[in-house]
């Protein structure tokens, strides 16, 4: 691979606004198109205890009508030039995408301005909305994925952790949710500062900069910003389980895992190579191999780290027959203890490396891919270069490194465990 | 890099099979596809779900091959690969940076003829499948969508599942698998597509080289059981836990080579919102039924569906009760705005927004050389390459009339089955202990 090809410092253009926004772009000439995509520091953490779902409440209503426009006039600009736009509400950030033929570029900029900065969170669309998110919120409560990570993250981050709490809230807490409310927290956090913008398409880099300036340098915060609270997770210091029947399902979810590590630590690299081998890898790694080739005990059965800026989520995740619950749990706490026993084979190593900077084109290969991969340079402050240092990066990582990322988070004998499905056969009242 | 793309140039090998090459120097990756004319369209009762569990049964290794080493052979080069079945075809695939395009011809032309059937890892993977057809049933919508289309096809096989009944799922056994496999694994049963960075002039040497020795097969069954025109509305009612309601409306529609599906494509993007072959979606909330269900509070989320098919399928429309609301308040809305349409309500104005907005959507799916090639492949099977390539033109073509005329043949009564998913209580409430 020809690392000079890729996004970096000769073709990534950006540009710190005055009031803080950090805009990038780089141009794709092939497709007559442009992705827009950020964030801003206005996720769930800073939801108020009892008023989880507020942030993603919050994102979802921008787009519902600002003091300009009113909801069909903002979706009848998008729909008739053939574009999309849509924020959504994340665990740190509220995030946004859309996209464009190129030359509505403009368009799509002046709506995310007017949306993040003026939404009018008129009642009667505030009431609708409320509605759509409960009606969803119950049908989450029907799908055992759902309920078992939900339950999952409850175990493993206890003791008020933001991560512990569900992102979207509850049926209930949705419905406690004021209008006031609402103008509080965007008034609060979505702020300038923090605020990230990547501009990918076929337009001319500075070009796309000075769209992006000419749609939000305007914008300016009264409030402070708010701090960005990133608490960290203890390791659990026994195992914590939850079993959630429930009725009518035909397969169980199983979640089982720990507090990872977050983007920013040093051990990020190993600890991914080392999930890479666990779990993912070929057919979902050792654990897939196992659970699903050797055994057939599920359809899927896979681990996943999340990274972020915060100690996310390390954790196997299976879908399984009822019947074969405790055999699955037996089989990936086998993996686990093998993994932590003896660290990856050299040659386990040398292929997800491989993997790691192979895949590299296919992941920058449309707009998305790219805009996604830029994001993350600025969020994680890797430098434009990250792409040109990647695959000696991950060259530096040993095996003692996986190993030691692995130690120092996952053990097959303290971790959070739940379960969503229908009663398990032969089982007592309290759950596996 | 230069960004050049070329035209599409179709080959036939004598062996009958069809090889698709088209050029796109954008990025340095390319996608192979080869898609074979079989689906759960081919399968009777007794063997339902065959097609998709012989698709599994490929990805279980060769005597070149052995099971587990070709995903990490893919995983290695920073390829992927991953195989569908559907209702007319079974498809496989592999996108790779443009430098490792041979690995997936050889591994494409090495399990066209030489897939184990081993009857250990057939056993397994009857878990498996068994297991992923339990996790759809977990999922209300997937019961009403298995009702729905079983009731508006009597005869013709779109009747069944394409995971198959459970029962048969049960009792199908490793020599029928294999039986299946023989039959319809043949080149002349199959479409070859490439698109990349690739020279067609070489690539097709190296074609030749791998695929040109495997001999022709003779030609599966044809598809006989034809449906019969529907004699009026029917009706299914799915009674299940759940907390929601769902609507599922199934009209009769034609085969995506029929001139009227295009027409009915913007039927569809006119009441439900924009779609186009390849590309994203975008949202729908300027759609008629959008408008007319969600704006007014009677529905949390409304979408369209119109399937290109090869023989005639349905047009669907699947609407989320809102909380609060009954499916017969919803049903009634929903009626008196197919209704709208039906008898001619619709402007030049719609047209013109169905035709921009399937513009972008097409440009947005040349981006990436994994759907365009699906999409040859795909469109190859059911009306011919040119079906996905002349889209845009034959879109432009249609005329407010011909759409007036579509909305008016294909959205009657007599010719849907409404399917309707109520939520029940079945057994104790939610419950949790720790």
């Amino acid at each position: 691979m020809n690392v000079a090809t890729l996004p970096g410092p000769h073709d990534i253009a950006r540009r710190v606004l005055p009031n803080g926004i950090a805009a990038l772009a780089r141009e794709n000439p092939h497709a007559p198109s442009v992705v827009i995509t950020g964030l801003l520091n206005a996720g769930s953490i800073f939801d108020p205890p009892d008023r989880a779902g507020l942030a993603a409440f919050a994102a979802a209503a921008l787009l519902r009508g600002t003091f300009q426009r009113d909801f069909a006039a903002i979706h009848e600009l998008l729909e008739s030039n053939g574009a999309s736009l849509t924020i959504g509400g994340g665990l740190h950030s509220a995030s946004f995408s859309g996209k464009s033929l190129a030359e509505d570029l403009p368009l799509l900029l002046d709506l995310l301005s007017d949306s993040l900065r003026n939404p009018s969170f008129e009642p009667a669309q505030v009431e609708r909305l409320r509605g759509e998110i409960v009606t969803g919120l119950k049908i989450r409560e029907q799908d055992t994925r759902y309920v078992a990570g939900r339950a999952f993250r409850a175990l493993a981050y206890s003791d008020g952790h933001p991560y512990g709490r569900p992102m979207g809230g509850t049926p209930e807490s949705v419905a406690a949710i004021t209008r006031d409310d609402l103008v509080a927290f965007h008034r609060h956090y979505y702020d300038p500062r923090g605020m990230i913008v990547v501009v990918v398409g076929a337009v001319a880099p500075e070009e796309a900069l000075d769209a992006v300036e000419r749609a939000l340098a305007d914008w300016t915060a009264d409030a402070a910003p708010a701090p960005l609270p990133v608490p960290g997770a203890p390791r659990l210091d026994r195992t914590r389980t939850e079993f959630v029947a429930m009725p009518g399902k035909s397969q169980a979810d199983l979640v089982l895992g720990v507090p990872g590590p977050s983007r920013f630590a040093p051990e990020w690299y190993a600890a991914n190579l080392a999930n890479h081998i666990l779990g993912v890898f070929g057919m979902y790694g050792r654990i897939g191999a196992e659970v699903r080739e050797r055994r057939g005990l599920a359809y899927y059965s896979y681990s996943r780290l999340d990274g972020g800026p915060g100690p996310g989520p390390w954790r196997v995740i299976a879908g399984v027959n009822p019947a074969h619950v405790e055999q699955t749990i037996a089989a990936i706490r086998a993996e686990i203890r093998r993994f932590l026993d003896a660290g990856p084979t050299s040659q386990e190593l040398v292929d997800s490396k491989a993997n790691f900077i192979g895949r590299l084109p296919l992941q920058l290969e449309d707009n998305e891919g790219i805009a996604g991969a830029i994001l993350s340079m600025e969020r994680y402050g890797l430098g434009l270069d990250y792409l040109q240092r990647y695959a000696s990066l991950i060259d530096a990582v040993s095996e003692a490194d996986v190993l030691d990322a692995a130690r120092r988070y996952l053990d097959p004998d303290r971790y959070a465990l739940a379960v969503a499905g229908p009663a398990l056969p032969g089982d007592g009242e309290e759950g596996v | 890099m230069t960004g050049r793309t070329t035209q599409v140039t179709r080959y036939v090998l004598d062996n009958g099979l069809t090889i698709l090459l088209k050029e796109v120097h954008t990025a340095p990756v390319a996608s192979w596809w080869v898609l074979y004319r079989v689906g759960s369209r081919n399968e009777r009762t007794g063997q339902t779900g065959i097609s998709h569990w012989v698709e599994h049964m490929l990805f279980k290794g060769t005597p070149r091959f052995p099971a587990g080493t070709l995903d990490e052979a893919i995983e290695r080069v920073g390829g992927v690969w991953n195989a569908q079945t559907s209702f007319d075809y079974t498809a496989y695939f592999e996108t790779l940076p443009a430098q490792h395009i041979g690995l997936a011809l050889e591994i494409e032309a090495d399990r066209m003829q030489n897939a184990l059937f081993d009857p250990a890892e057939v056993e397994a993977e009857r878990t498996v499948i068994i297991s992923e057809r339990q996790g759809s049933e977990n999922s209300p919508t997937f019961w009403l969508h298995e009702e729905t289309r079983a009731a508006a096809f009597r005869v013709h096989p779109y009747h069944h599942p394409i995971i198959g009944d459970m029962a048969d799922l049960r009792t199908i056994t490793r020599d029928e698998l294999y039986a299946h496999y023989q039959t319809y694994y043949a080149p002349n049963n199959a479409v070859a597509v490439a698109v990349g960075a690739f020279d067609s002039a070489e690539l097709l040497r190296q074609i030749e080289a791998l695929y040109s020795a495997i001999p022709r097969r003779p030609d599966p069954p044809p598809v006989t059981r034809t449906e019969p025109p529907q004699q009026g509305e029917r009706t299914v009612r799915v009674e299940r836990p759940g907390n929601a309601s769902y609507i599922y409306l199934a009209y009769r529609a034609p085969e995506a080579a029929h001139p009227d599906w295009i027409r009915l494509a913007v039927v569809d993007s006119i009441l439900a919102g924009a779609s186009a072959p390849g590309g994203d979606s975008i949202g729908n909330r300027t759609s008629r039924l959008y408008r007319a269900l969600v704006e007014t509070e009677l529905a949390a989320g409304v979408g369209g569906g119109l399937y290109p098919s090869v023989d005639p399928y349905l047009f669907s429309i699947m609407v989320t009760v809102r909380d609060g609301r009954t499916p017969e308040e919803v049903q009634d809305a929903l009626d008196r705005e197919i209704a709208r349409v039906s008898a001619g309500e619709v402007s030049q104005a719609e047209l013109d927004k169905a035709k921009k907005q399937a513009r972008a959507l097409f440009a947005y799916g040349t981006e990436s050389v994994t759907g365009q090639a699906f999409w040859l492949a795909f469109a190859e099977n059911f009306a011919g390459y040119s079906w996905y390539e002349d889209y845009l033109s034959r879109l432009d073509a249609v005329t407010l009339d011909e759409v007036q005329d579509a909305a008016a043949r294909y959205l009657r009564r007599s010719q849907r089955t409404v399917g309707w998913f109520i939520p029940v209580d079945e057994g104790d409430p939610p419950r949790s202990a720790s």
